[in-house]
């Protein structure tokens, strides 16, 4: 905690109501960029900071990160209540506003420089560097709340709070503050009986010194994390009432429809707007340089009157890209299989493709506008309302400070909602623009969703591998296109030889980053290829793993809590298989073991998953085990269904018809299990999707005996040996 | 040309299109947005609603479809202040994350359970083609079995 003390600023002062407030700011990183809490902050009423306590005992956490589904701002809420030993029914969490106060980045830059993996020449997990270089953004992505805002901002902060609420009553009392205590939202002087409410000491305190290294709990006393308390977020879901972007509404409002230059880059050449001039309810047809829009009095007015257009697009002279020939330039650039040593007594190889992949969170693309001036108002759903903000007000040259976004809980996000991917928040204020000073929401399809992500890349891998005369591997070399880092290509295994290039041949589909980025490409390749090996070695594929795994007591640990927790070994029926495979990713290491059944007739169905998960601690049980099964569903309709292919530069799929996501009929039961270690903590949303492809395709071999080195699995004829 | 829908019990009458979608008739001229659009083509079911106590795909059904009939949204399953059982489950098994299509799940298990009080695995399969990215089938299943079981207790 000294790093921390060194680089942040704590501060508090009183708000209006007498209420506490206390909040964390990073100046080292960013000077003059966040105005750090002073009185003078209080005073005008500007809630520039994290924790408020009320006088009737309230107290609220203002999360500066997005909930979209994974738990995170009920967890980061525990975390800060457990250090201030609150209680947690008097607990509320209310998202930051998208103001530079509440900035991210620099806690998370502070986490990446604290968390250098063990394992030489790999760096910082990539999603901590990720996010680091988002520095100043208030992002939610690479797995980083938890464990870099919450670990590094939200306990400080709860720590702080609670020492200057004894403090406060130290003082009123006449003690000695090492003899009071805090407890469930109360202070206690057990030497005399006395107690008082944080509500009660909430103005006292908040003119206390403020701590600037707080003593952090040591875990053995956690009261509230490790604990499944409900979310917070969960009422509101089941009722109708959370309120999503696409559910703003603002007197006045129009709503658009738009269609978007099917060509990534291509521009609109022409559209005849009159057909849709006469329609009713049409306010407008915008044009836009790579769209139109039709601005209408409701949204399926607009969508008719659009659907009445027949607008030309350029296509950015990619009219001749398609799936083949981007794959015809992968196999270009990677040639032959990498070379291994000329000593192998076994020489294994095998080349693997991945395709591109569309996001399709549940709520599409949503963005409402009002620009009247030099000034505007957003209100979207994002991953980052702070660098939204920026997009913003790039888009219609005006000022960032003179943009009020205001964000609202996602209808997932999986990575669509990220930094740099926010065209659809671009698009809708040039739409609003035009209307202007009217407000517009402009909601996305679900074609233009599809059509118009920034997807998950296509790659193609080479491996090659060796193996000595005992059967154990010496060399293992991929080359690869589609990208890669330290992180996603590295094994852990006690092989001698590794190597991984990458060969870059560039296409024109827009790229982004997809629930575990590039780990959901690198896992399926280098635990395909493993398993290749174990099966070439004549090994059983976990207990081949597990002789390799001597070095990385984390690693054996959870591969052989994965393997015992579904009876690996056990014997299955005829048609049915187990596979098993091992990622970190995040910070986290997650091993998987997949139970399938596959028909005389080539039908395949996912029983079981185990999952074996080492995020060091736990915050929240009940919802970091939902986060494990939904990051293994969601692989699992990825490594089943999903495709999507490009003829002639444009998207071919369009709708959930033929991008198909799998359904409750297809879901596996799912067993989770978390390994504890005194690991730092690991990232939950993203790190249990990589290993699910490859144990489920390692699973398809060992039922049927067909090697699955393509995705989606459908595409692989099953037919029982 | 007007058309006459009761909705949670009110009645409403709207001049609109005949053929616009309940979805946005809901949404846009009503306000109630706890109802989803997800897809547009009944392929993914966060627009499920009841039509006279019967789930469907709103986002493809007309309104003149709807004329005349008994619509219940998200907003009108709780009766007298209390949840319907099936809410009342998916906050036991804590079921949504993002919670998007959840408004769109819930009413089509809740009409599944009118139809059949106590579902097996095998009609959930063959019922509940909804369409959930965060991937809450594992803790639907179990949600939906408490909820018929509770709907079994409250029978007898």
């Amino acid at each position: 905690m000294n790093r921390w003390s060194r680089r942040a600023f704590i501060g508090a002062g009183t708000v209006a109501g007498g209420g506490f407030l206390l909040g964390v700011a990073g100046f080292t990183f960013a000077p003059g960029r966040h105005s750090l809490v002073s009185a003078d902050a209080a005073r005008r009423g500007q809630l520039t900071t994290w924790i408020t306590i009320s006088p009737d005992n309230f107290v609220t956490i203002l999360i500066p990160h997005c909930e979209m589904g994974q738990g995170t701002q009920t967890a980061l809420a525990m975390m800060t209540a457990d250090e201030l030993d609150a209680d947690w029914p008097l607990v509320r969490a209310q998202e930051a506003p998208a103001l530079d106060a509440y900035a991210n980045g620099y806690i998370v830059r502070a986490a990446g420089g604290h968390y250098v993996p063990a394992i030489l020449g790999r760096g910082v997990d990539y999603g901590a560097y990720k996010v680091a270089e988002w520095f100043g953004f208030q992002v939610t992505g690479g797995s980083t709340a938890v464990r870099g805002t919450g670990e590094y901002g939200m306990r400080v902060a709860g720590a702080a709070a609670k020492e200057m609420l004894v403090a406060a009553a130290a003082r009123q009392w006449g003690v000695s503050a090492s003899e009071c205590a805090a407890k469930r939202s109360r202070v206690m002087h057990a030497a005399s009986g006395r107690s008082a409410t944080f509500g009660e000491l909430a103005r006292s305190a908040a003119s206390e010194r403020v701590p600037t290294s707080p003593a952090l709990k040591n875990p053995d006393s956690f009261t509230i994390r490790r604990t499944s308390p409900r979310r917070l977020d969960i009422p509101s879901k089941v009722d109708g009432s959370a309120k999503y972007a696409i559910d703003f509404s603002t007197p006045g409002m129009l709503y658009a429809a738009i269609e978007i230059a099917p060509v990534y880059g291509g521009a609109l050449l022409s559209v005849d707007t009159a057909p849709a001039d006469a329609m009713p309810g049409v306010k407008k047809v915008v044009k836009l340089e790579e769209a139109v829009a039709v601005v209408a009095d409701s949204f399926w007015r607009a969508r008719r009157a659009l659907a009445a257009l027949k607008p030309e697009f350029s296509d950015a002279g990619h009219g001749s890209v398609s799936s083949e020939s981007i794959f015809a330039a992968f196999d270009k650039v990677l040639g032959a299989p990498p070379d291994v040593p000329a000593h192998a007594a076994k020489v294994v190889t095998a080349e693997y493709r991945v395709p591109f992949l569309a996001h399709a969170t549940m709520e599409p693309m949503v963005c409402t506008a009002k620009v009247d001036g030099d000034r505007a108002e957003v209100w979207t759903g994002v991953q980052d309302p702070l660098n939204a903000r920026k997009t913003a007000a790039k888009a219609l040259g005006i000022d960032a400070a003179n943009v009020r976004l205001t964000n609202f809980v996602l209808g997932g996000g999986f990575g669509r909602r990220l930094p740099f991917t926010f065209d659809y928040v671009d698009l809708a204020v040039r739409v609003a623009k035009a209307m202007s000073p009217a407000p517009v929401k402009t909601i996305w399809t679900r074609e233009n969703d599809i059509q118009h992500d920034y997807y998950r890349g296509a790659a193609l891998s080479r491996h090659a591998g060796a193996l000595d005369g005992s059967g154990m591997p010496i060399a293992a070399h991929s080359n690869y296109t589609g990208g890669g880092n330290g992180e996603s290509v590295f094994m852990p295994y006690a092989i001698g030889d590794m190597k991984a290039h990458e060969k870059k041949a560039d296409h024109p589909i827009r790229l982004g980053q997809w629930r575990s980025v590039l780990n959901s490409q690198h896992g399926f390749f280098k635990e395909s290829f493993i398993d290749e090996m174990a099966h070439a070695a004549g090994r059983d594929p976990f207990e081949f793993r597990r002789a390799l795994l001597g070095e990385r007591p984390r690693f054996k640990a959870a591969l052989e809590k994965a393997a015992a927790m579904s009876g690996w070994g056990a014997p299955l029926p005829s048609g049915e298989g187990r596979g098993i495979a091992i990622c970190e990713s995040f910070g986290t290491i997650a091993a998987e073991v997949v139970h399938v059944a596959i028909s005389p007739e080539g039908r395949l169905r996912v029983l079981n998953v185990y999952a074996a998960v080492d995020c060091g601690d736990v915050v929240n049980l009940d919802s970091a085990t939902a986060q494990v099964e939904g990051g293994i569903v969601f692989a699992l309709s990825a490594a089943l269904l999903s495709e999507i292919t490009i003829a002639q530069g444009r998207i071919v799929q369009q709708n959930f018809r033929d991008y198909p996501m799998i359904h409750i009929a297809d879901a596996p039961k799912v067993v989770t299990a978390f390994v504890r270690s005194d690991a730092p903590l690991g990232g939950l949303g993203e790190p249990c999707v990589p290993p699910l492809a490859p144990a489920l395709a390692n699973a398809v071999y060992a039922a049927c005996g067909a090697r699955v080195r393509e995705l989606p699995i459908r595409n692989t004829p099953l037919k029982r040996a | 040309m007007a058309t006459t829908i009761t909705v949670n019990g009110a009645e409403h009458t709207l001049d609109l299109e005949p053929d616009m979608p309940l979805l946005w008739v809901l949404r846009e001229a009503l306000g109630l947005t706890g109802t989803k659009y997800g897809c547009g083509i009944s392929a993914c079911g966060a627009c499920t609603v009841h039509l006279n106590g019967r789930a469907v795909h709103s986002c493809t059904l007309p309104l003149s479809a709807a004329a005349g009939q008994h619509v219940t949204t998200i907003e009108g399953l709780a009766r007298a202040g209390s949840l319907h059982r099936v809410q009342q489950a998916w906050i036991a098994h804590q079921v949504p994350q993002c919670g998007y299509c959840q408004s769109g799940v819930i009413m089509a298990v809740a009409g599944l359970l009118a139809q059949r009080p106590a579902p097996t695995d095998d009609e959930i399969d063959a019922q509940l083609s909804n369409v959930c990215r965060c991937g809450t089938f594992v803790r639907m299943r179990a949600a939906i079995h408490d909820a018929a079981s509770a709907a079994e207790g409250a029978a007898s």
